[in-house]
């Protein structure tokens, strides 16, 4: 495969994660309505809601400092380039070789340090409330998610997603508890991280129980439309992510031609496809939990990926 | 309190004169001595403090002898504008005695906390129902709250614009870290002059204004004020009014209280039971506007008797709803139960004691589910209730759970009730033509007082009305339950975190309305 080639395909990957963040979303809110036997809002409402913002006019709080009105730039471009980075449909893309896990991590915590640091900057309590909130859950997530990155890089010999997802298509890894255990604290992370139910309700309008959408209260017309198009990036990057470790399938390999490339393209449709039907369900299926839980429920991802990695060294004599 | 005397009408033997004309229970005036011989009365266990209002130079309290049920108003004169406070007694005063304040200017002397009340200085006039109103000042200090000291404590200020469509209110919560230390509460922002509005309108127009004191209780809204304008003027209403009455109330507390506990449920992002319950409410929505032409079933109570009788189909659509709801509510129920991760959100939130209830006079859930087991359906009753069956549940944990339970139970007893009354309701004679004549008498007499004390699905609504010989109200006094509600609030939400408060405050959902007047 040429360079040429790997630049186009992550050209194309860029430009398909951030086409289909706002349907994922979409397809997960529809698929709620419907659990809840109400029509729901077409599929295409977030890229209408989105569009809305983009022509509206900004307002900012007279105290609002640089950094409130350029943390949507930071932290969308932060989360794109980071959804840009986890193979979705092949492996072969061009900034493959920069693109390891703990990048990722890297990336996703700066947009989250800024975005805490705005949600304070306007000085409303409401922002304070949900930055110490976001900072609660990051204390505890980002270790977790380290854990997870540390047992797969101990079974693959490598942090790179091209690697992994390479390492894990070839079947090589077999069915391994302690993949098993980094799968669930990873899911479990990933909906602390993107603000769904148990951890916080995306569609509230309780100030006093919000966690994200405390912090981007003050936030208006196009930046308000970064940060929600940031948070609709998040949330397929997390089901990329999972997707490409831990489901790898149908992704274009090495030497794939353009017919590989397609259909890992639609397998990568579907597989988002299943993560909205599955965290719809899930979602409905739970009451948000007291504040105070979350630090023993995210305490248990980090546990459950701790025991795997453990699992790891037992098994293998590393 | 002497020995063999009637509790309550011997103490108001000894301090006070009845005055003539007030029904269907007797007022008195009194002295100043005597008001502080009342107050003396009502610290005491087993009293209660139903409504305090007020007219120019005159406070009325309304007091009632739990243990025996009875009812009486006390009335004392105050040409000097002051009048002692019951706030001491009975702090579910506090807040009614501000309001009497801003309203009438008539000042409660000793009274522990001053601060205007729905007054916040926005109004063209102050004292708007006193003899003399005056301007507006010309630079109003702000509005202090309670002071709060401690190291590491911040504020949190909500409202009175909340994120949600629901009525305004200002919310000022100390917190340290997560965990409320104190809540404080300013109400007044939805003020409407009910009392202004009310004065020298016809019967049929105030009628009106009542019913939309507080809209989700309009029914039980109109009954109380139809059932004080026919006390205080004698008329007896036909017998099938009174159960048809009961019936649209009985709708109507089954309505709102299906929508409550979804609601609640809400709140915890649980959304599955508010679209199953929000499904149920709607289905009694539209029995009742196929009953009686209105979902809310607003302004089918009037004075007299009601303005619709139910449709031709009426008494068996209903009895399908009940089926229909025996159905389907009970699954729902079993979920609430038995979902882990809601009943650790519900079981031991938002505590309210029972003693705080008691010293209160909180009704309704609130009170119910601390232990207070006061129904005006059952004390002081009206008919139709004495010839029906049906429990007053109580439970004693005080917290969101047992509200919600509370809730569940009355549903249950409302479906019984519905039931009931469909099945024994006196029927219409039709008259020649074949045609059911309306079960309603003209609101005639000669003036006079009266009360009336009415469960709404919240709690006991009071109204006081004084009715003039033409017919026109001269006053009009609505007291919500919420009044002796909302105190509450603000010690349940006490020692718990921020962020279960919009639960705390769904399980009392408490009338903005109803309280702002």
């Amino acid at each position: 495969m040429t360079l040429l080639t790997s630049v186009f395909l992550q050209i194309v990957q860029m430009l398909v994660v951030l086409a289909l963040a706002p349907g994922l979303t979409g397809f997960v809110r529809w698929v709620k309505a419907r659990l809840l036997a109400r029509r729901g809002p077409s599929i295409l409402q977030p890229y209408r809601d989105i569009l809305r913002l983009l022509k509206k006019e900004a307002v900012l709080a007279h105290n609002a400092s640089w950094l409130f009105r350029t943390t949507p730039y930071i932290m969308f471009t932060a989360i794109w380039l980071a959804a840009g980075l986890i193979p979705t449909f092949s492996t072969q893309l061009a900034l493959a070789p920069t693109a390891d896990l703990i990048a990722l991590i890297a990336l996703l915590g700066s947009a989250r340090f800024f975005l805490a640091l705005a949600g304070m900057d306007v000085g409303t309590s409401f922002g304070g409330i949900g930055s110490s909130r976001e900072m609660m859950i990051a204390a505890l997530a980002e270790p977790a998610m380290l854990m997870v990155v540390f047992s797969v890089a101990i079974l693959v010999r490598s942090t790179s997603l091209a690697e992994i997802a390479d390492f894990m298509m070839s079947g090589a890894v077999g069915l391994r508890i302690s993949l098993a255990l980094a799968l669930i604290s990873l899911v479990m992370v990933a909906i602390a991280e993107n603000a769904r139910i148990p951890v916080d309700n995306p569609a509230t309008h309780l100030e006093l129980t919000m966690v994200h959408e405390a912090m981007v209260l003050e936030y208006s017309g196009r930046h308000l439309a970064l940060i929600e198009g940031a948070s609709m990036l998040k949330l397929l990057l997390y089901a990329a992510l999972i997707g490409c470790v831990f489901a790898p399938w149908g992704m274009a390999g090495p030497g794939a031609d353009s017919a590989a490339v397609i259909r890992g393209l639609a397998t990568f449709v579907l597989k988002l496809g299943v993560a909205g039907v599955l965290l719809a369900v899930f979602e409905t299926s739970i009451a948000k939990m007291r504040v105070f839980r979350v630090g023993e429920f995210l305490g248990g991802a980090l546990l459950l990926s701790l025991l795997g990695a453990i699992f790891l060294y037992v098994s293998r004599g590393v | 309190m002497y020995f063999g005397e009637d509790p309550l009408f011997g103490l108001l033997r000894r301090i006070g004169k009845p005055v003539a004309g007030h029904r269907p229970w007797p007022r008195y005036a009194t002295t100043a001595g005597g008001w502080r011989t009342m107050i003396e009365a009502l610290g005491g266990n087993g009293w209660s403090l139903l409504g305090l209002w007020a007219e120019p130079g005159t406070v009325h309290a309304a007091i009632r002898e739990d243990m025996a049920g009875d009812l009486a108003v006390v009335s004392l004169d105050c040409p000097d504008g002051t009048f002692p406070s019951l706030s001491a007694a009975r702090p579910g005063a506090i807040r009614l005695e501000r309001a009497i304040q801003d309203l009438f200017g008539l000042t409660a002397e000793r009274l522990t906390d001053a601060r205007p009340w729905l007054d916040h200085d926005r109004w063209g006039v102050r004292r708007p129902l006193s003899d003399k109103p005056a301007a507006p000042m010309p630079n109003p200090p702000p509005y202090t709250f309670l002071p709060v000291e401690g190291e590491g404590l911040h504020q949190v200020p909500v409202g009175p614009v909340h994120a949600g469509i629901i009525e305004p209110g200002h919310f000022r919560f100390t917190c340290n870290g997560e965990t409320v230390v104190r809540l404080e509460e300013q109400l007044g922002w939805v003020h409407k002059g009910i009392e202004g509005l009310m004065r020298g309108k016809p019967v049929e127009d105030a009628a009106k204004l009542a019913a939309r004191v507080s809209g989700d209780s309009t029914v039980a809204y109109s009954l109380a004020f139809a059932q004080a304008v026919e006390s205080a003027l004698g008329v007896a209403v036909p017998p099938r009014a009174v159960w048809l009455r009961a019936l649209m109330a009985e709708l109507e507390r089954t309505a709102n209280h299906l929508g409550d506990i979804g609601a609640v449920c809400n709140d915890a992002a649980f959304a599955f039971m508010l679209a199953e319950l929000s499904r149920l409410r709607e289905l009694v929505a539209r029995t009742a506007d196929a009953c009686f032409g209105h979902r809310l079933m607003m302004d089918r109570v009037v004075p007299g008797g009601v303005a619709v009788d139910i449709s031709e189909d009426g008494p068996a659509r209903l009895l399908e709803l009940v089926a229909e709801l025996r159905r389907r509510f009970p699954p729902l129920v079993a979920i609430y139960e038995n979902k882990a991760s809601l009943q650790d959100r519900t079981v031991g939130t938002g505590v309210v004691s029972g003693s705080l209830v008691n010293r209160f006079g909180a009704g309704g859930h609130v009170g119910r589910a601390s232990g207070r087991g006061l129904d005006a359906r059952r004390t002081p009753s009206y008919a139709p209730y004495e010839d029906l069956e049906f429990e007053v549940p109580v439970r004693t944990e005080g917290d969101v759970n047992a509200r919600v339970w509370i809730r569940i139970c009355e549903v249950e007893q409302s479906l019984g009730l519905v039931e009931q009354i469909v099945k024994r309701m006196p029927g219409a004679p039709r008259n020649e033509k074949g045609e059911r004549p309306l079960p309603r008498v003209p609101v005639e007499g000669p003036g006079g007082e009266g009360m009336a004390l009415v469960e709404s699905f919240r709690g006991e609504i009071l109204v006081w009305v004084r009715v003039n010989p033409d017919g026109t109200i001269d006053r009009c006094h609505p007291r919500d339950p919420s009044w002796f509600q909302w105190p509450l609030l603000e010690a349940a939400i006490e020692g718990n975190i921020v962020a279960d408060f919009p639960l705390c405050n769904k399980s009392f959902n408490c009338s903005y309305s109803g309280h702002d007047l």
